[in-house]
């Protein structure tokens, strides 16, 4: 018996080993140890044997069984294990092939600019105000104290619709339009397109400007500096940015300023023209009702285009506008 | 204003250099543009007189000058100019002189005759100056003396860019008082005004007939001057450094006195004149020849100088032609007048014209500047030219220097306080406004100040504030921190950003571009014709006439423009107003719109890819309603529109209204706009995009959903939408979701039909549904299907 023991393991062993695949092993798995397997036929002969050696028998034949049961299951966790490494290495790719549908658009610089700007302002409580591009002359002129005969209308070529209507020539007719309606304290931005009869290297007939507005209560000229001195060295950031305010001369506002900046990156000892602002003009708050003696109101107006150049080093004005996508993919 | 440093140091000399003098003045709000020397650096070069000018033996074209350069022995020099002759004085670069940009002269042989030297003309010296030929300078100069310091060359041309309230500064006097309260240096007047002798009263009788328009009138004869006398060297070239072209020694006095003290003053031949002077406004249909000789018809708004024959000249604008002085002229009659700035502004324009006077007026000049201007003028042209002056004719007011028309300001102490967050001393105060010319009356809470007749820009206290703060310095205003409001803004969630939408379209490769809000008027009509326009009266070109009616012209001049540079791949947006006119109000409403063009997917290793078509764009303009909430309310209906495809345009549909409309542009338009297609664009109304819905949860069903697939046969013009469209008509709440996931036409189908695959997914909230109620509900579907677009199952 135990000689025949020996000879079955020793077939199933040599069985077991030479599978290779794993539809074998489970088809070897019934003929090893299945209703018709030998082990199982000498399993039923146990009953021929003594009481005496019945269960040593028995415990022999069950040690085969065990014994090929586990080489049943080591050979099949072998080919599994090959198979899964036969498979990962079908299925490797190339990782370093671009992905699918790489493609993603982006702002205009304007409107990144714009977007920059709005939020910084957001952070002081600004809110953002919008309004006509086509604008009475009363709301881009005459209100902000630039009467029929002011002078002051020859520094604007203007675009007329007709002789009471313009293309509004900058967005402080929207400063105008919230005064109107909005009681003090006001504090808004107002972004937008702005249109001169211009055009050469350094204009195009339409740009951006942002107009800044502030009516409060003892709003002084000194906050307004360092208003639009923190602004643009976050802007720029730039916290050793310099500003230098240079008397001016607005309609609308009074005292008026220039701003110049100076920053490493435009040279030492540049100064370069930024924006203009100045102290609500007494005369455009009484045109929307508002007493100056009760409320002082600070106005800032910048050019978006401008600030863009400077900011991301765009040389030509006019490339805004031609909208080139070689130029636009840099802004990503 | 452009004017010469070493003038403006005549009047005022403050010890600084040109670029910190330049630097005060910008900082004092009074921007220098620009300082250019008046001549480059030269060397050697001296004034010379012409003896003797002989022909060359061996060039036609050249001469051989004997010249003394101030030395013991005349120079020889070759000469090519036509000008040159003996007795004239002339530029001569020595041997040995360096000319502009390093050029040398040397002793040299032309053809054969020795030269020793070069004889020059202005542009050889980089001056520029309209002299053709040799530069033939004053006869009082003196031979030998270097040419730099003779005709004072080391000068600076400082040019202010002067804002319209500051035209108090628009005379070298001016500018002077300026710097003079800026540096603290004195202010000095550089001559004397010498009393005239006149002699018998004026001929010439002159009346205001418009007393509002014209303050004060001065006027006098001048006879027997010497009409050969030319103007001196010292005047020439200061109006030169001016900008201003020397013309005849009268025209050169008054433009050298309005550029000196800032009174424009005008010159009549006396001869020419009939009956007084008068200052009226024009009568209708009056014509009148200037200077320039122009014809102008004249409106009645525009205030003249007439005789009894009729306009002489446009009051403070331009002379006439025909009482203009000319070298016959024996008899002057000189007008130094103060017209008011509401008379004379825009009218200048109004004729096309801006002279140096007018640009003066219609800002405002000194009312007490007229006897002192007409003083000088008179004073200049007796010691250049002699002469007899009569006794000066005065019409209007007569204002003197220092006495103020206008009522004193108040200045509180509080208000400079409050409005620049800076307290500054009295004593600074005070002090300057003494120094800016102001008579002032302090008490403890305020000043009474009157400002000089010259600053009549100062009418209100912000303006004696906006001084204070000028010189004082904004820089040196102590920078405080801006009270911040503590309450917080309101945040309406139901508010949807455009930025949002915005990012949308990048994140699906949307390049956004800004295009000019005009176009070409015929863009416009050929896209929109049923559109009323608005056009710009004054526009810029042709091509930019007409406020756009759609972005449909922008965007395919971007897509021109890039398709033109080998873009071949093109998604790109654009946000802002459209123009047009309802029932004659103009119309400005804000839009979205888009444009894709090309390959669905960017250029990659992989093989597949297709041309973009319809879908594609209305996948991005559904991601945006989807994204506004407003996917399941809109629907896109079939349209007409001169833009699109007629088979491929949709409007689309939102609570009865139109919001936006898609489409492919119609390949008729492909050339005209210099594109080539397919082309796909879309706009929409931004209003209908920027709100969205707070979102409200419902409860998720924790029984099983069951899903359905029915293929419906349909005709094949049915719209899709109305299949779903009527599934939904059900409106039974059980279906939860209907997906259209096929469409076939083709094999199989009778040409006239198509087939419409639609999955329905079915769940209760509440409880699992039986297979009987199921059933019902799939009938119910078919059946209504059946019944509102005759669908058959397949």
């Amino acid at each position: 018996m135990q000689d025949k023991l020996t000879a079955i393991l020793a077939q199933a062993k040599d069985t077991i080993e030479r599978a290779t695949q794993l539809s074998e092993v489970e088809k070897l798995r019934v003929d090893l140890l299945g209703k018709k397997a030998e082990v199982t036929a000498l399993m039923k002969t146990l009953g021929q044997l003594s009481a005496e050696e019945r269960p040593l028998v028995g415990q022999q034949i069950n040690d085969v069984k065990q014994a090929i049961q586990q080489l049943i299951s080591d050979k099949k966790h072998a080919l599994e294990t090959a198979k899964m490494a036969a498979d990962l290495a079908r299925e490797t790719i190339d990782v370093t092939l671009a992905g699918r549908d790489l493609d993603l658009g982006g702002l205009h610089p304007v409107t990144r600019t714009l977007r920059r700007i709005e939020q910084l302002f957001a952070k002081a409580g600004f809110d953002v105000a919008t309004g006509p591009e086509i604008e009475d002359d009363w709301h881009n002129f005459g209100a902000l104290n630039i009467p029929e005969t002011h002078p002051a209308r020859a520094m604007h070529d203007t675009f007329y619709i007709d002789e009471s209507t313009v293309l509004r020539t900058h967005t402080s007719g929207v400063q105008i339009r919230i005064m109107e309606n909005q009681a003090p304290p006001i504090r808004i931005i107002a972004p937008g397109r702005v249109y001169r009869c211009d055009s050469d290297q350094t204009h195009t007939p339409m740009f951006h400007q942002i107009e800044g507005l502030i009516v409060e209560k003892n709003a002084n000229f000194a906050q307004l500096m360092q208003l639009l001195t923190e602004f643009l060295q976050h802007f720029f950031e730039d916290d050793q940015l310099k500003t230098r305010f240079r008397p001016s001369y607005f309609p609308f506002t009074e005292p008026s300023a220039e701003v110049d900046i100076a920053t490493e990156l435009f040279g030492a000892g540049r100064w370069v023209e930024v924006l203009g602002c100045g102290m609500v003009h007494p005369n455009v708050l009484r045109n929307v009702g508002i007493d100056p003696e009760e409320y002082t109101g600070l106005a800032f107006g910048l050019g978006v285009e401008r600030l863009a150049m400077l900011r991301y080093g765009v040389k030509d004005l006019r490339q805004f506008f031609e909208n080139d996508l070689r130029f636009l993919k840099q802004f990503q | 204003m452009k004017l010469s440093e070493q003038w403006l140091r005549t009047w005022c000399n403050p010890n600084w250099t040109t670029h910190e003098l330049s630097e005060a003045l910008s900082l004092a709000g009074l921007e220098v543009d620009d300082v250019a020397p008046v001549a480059p650096d030269f060397s050697g070069v001296v004034v010379a007189e012409v003896v003797s000018v002989d022909a060359h033996p061996d060039a036609e074209k050249l001469r051989v000058a004997q010249v003394n350069v101030g030395d013991e022995a005349l120079v020889q020099i070759v000469c090519g100019a036509p000008n040159v002759r003996p007795g004239i004085k002339v530029p001569c670069a020595k041997v040995g002189a360096v000319l502009p940009d390093s050029f040398k002269i040397k002793k040299a042989k032309l053809r054969g005759v020795e030269s020793f030297g070069m004889l020059c003309s202005a542009t050889e010296l980089g001056l520029e100056q309209d002299y053709d030929g040799l530069w033939e300078l004053s006869a009082d100069l003196s031979v030998g003396e270097d040419i730099r310091s003779a005709l004072a060359l080391d000068d600076q041309l400082i040019e202010v860019d002067l804002t319209p309230n500051r035209a108090d500064c628009l005379s070298v006097e001016g500018l002077a008082r300026e710097l003079a309260v800026v540096s603290h240096a004195p202010l000095q007047t550089p001559f004397e005004l010498s009393p005239l002798t006149l002699n018998g009263s004026c001929p010439q009788a002159v009346v205001i007939e418009e007393q509002q328009a014209c303050l004060t009138y001065l006027g006098c004869v001048v006879t027997d001057y010497n009409t050969q006398a030319t103007t001196p060297d010292w005047v020439t070239q200061r109006l030169i450094r001016s900008g201003l072209r020397p013309i005849s020694l009268l025209v050169d006095i008054t433009n050298y006195v309005m550029l000196e003290l800032g009174q424009p003053m005008h010159a009549f031949d006396a001869d020419k004149l009939q009956g007084p002077v008068r200052v009226r406004y024009a009568q209708a249909g009056e014509e009148l020849v200037t200077l320039d000789e122009k014809t102008l018809q004249l409106s009645p708004n525009t205030l003249v100088i007439a005789d009894d024959q009729g306009p002489l000249a446009l009051a403070g604008i331009m002379g006439g032609l025909a009482s203009s002085v000319t070298e016959q002229t024996q008899r002057l009659f000189f007008e130094c007048a103060h017209f008011t700035p509401d008379a004379i502004v825009g009218k200048a324009r109004q004729y096309g014209l801006h002279t140096d006077s007018s640009h003066r007026f219609e800002r405002g000049v000194d009312p007490a500047l007229p006897a002192k201007a007409l003083t000088r003028a008179l004073n200049l042209l007796q010691a250049i030219a002699g002469g007899q002056v009569s006794e000066w004719v005065v019409a209007g007011h007569s204002i003197e220097e220092g006495q103020s028309t206008k009522p004193a300001i108040m200045l509180r102490r509080s208000r400079v306080t409050q409005l620049l967050g800076t307290a500054i001393e009295d004593s600074f105060i005070s002090q300057l406004l003494a120094r800016l010319g102001c008579q002032v009356l302090a008490d403890d809470q305020a000043w009474s100040v009157t400002p000089p007749t010259y600053r009549f820009d100062l009418t209100i206290e912000v303006d004696l504030i906006e001084e204070i703060a000028r010189v004082y310095g904004y820089n040196n205003l102590a920078v405080n921190q801006a009270a911040m409001p503590l309450n917080l803004k309101p945040l309406p969630e139901s508010e949807q950003e455009l930025h949002s939408l915005r990012m949308a379209l990048v994140g699906r490769g949307y390049h956004e571009v800004i295009s000019y809000s005009f176009v070409e008027e015929s863009a416009v009509q050929q896209l929109s014709p049923e559109i009323p326009y608005v056009q710009i009266k004054n526009p810029i070109s042709e091509d930019m006439s007409t406020m756009r009616t759609s972005l449909f012209p922008g965007l395919l001049g971007v897509l021109s423009y890039n398709q033109k540079r080998q873009q071949s791949r093109v998604r790109i947006f654009e946000t802002g107003l459209i123009f047009s006119l309802e029932d004659g109000q103009m119309q400005q409403v804000p839009v979205l719109g888009g444009l894709i063009y090309g390959q669905v997917a960017p250029v990659s290793w992989q093989a597949s890819n297709r041309k973009v078509d319809f879908y594609d764009l209305k996948g991005d303009v559904e991601a945006l309603l989807a994204m506004s909430h407003l996917h399941d309310q809109v629907s896109f209906a079939p349209a007409q529109s001169p833009e699109f495809h007629p088979g491929q345009c949709a409007h689309i549909h939102y609570a009865g209204q139109t919001i936006g409309l898609i489409g492919q542009l119609h390949p008729q338009w492909l050339k005209p706009f210099g594109v080539q297609g397919p082309v796909f664009m879309f706009q929409i109304f931004q209003d209908s995009l920027l709100t969205k819905q707070v979102p409200q949860v419902t409860g998720i069903s924790k029984f099983p959903e069951v899903q359905r697939d029915l293929a419906f046969v349909v005709d094949k013009t049915c719209p899709v939408s109305d299949l779903v469209s009527a599934i939904k008509s059900l409106e039974n709440t059980l279906i939860k979701h209907i997906q259209v996931f096929d469409v076939y036409e083709g094999t199989g189908l009778p040409d006239s039909q198509k087939s419409v695959a639609i999955s329905v997914k079915i769940q209760h909230n509440d409880r699992t549904l039986t297979d009987e109620e199921v059933d019902q509900l799939i009938q119910q579907v078919i059946e209504r299907a059946h019944q509102r677009v005759n669908a058959s199952l397949r």
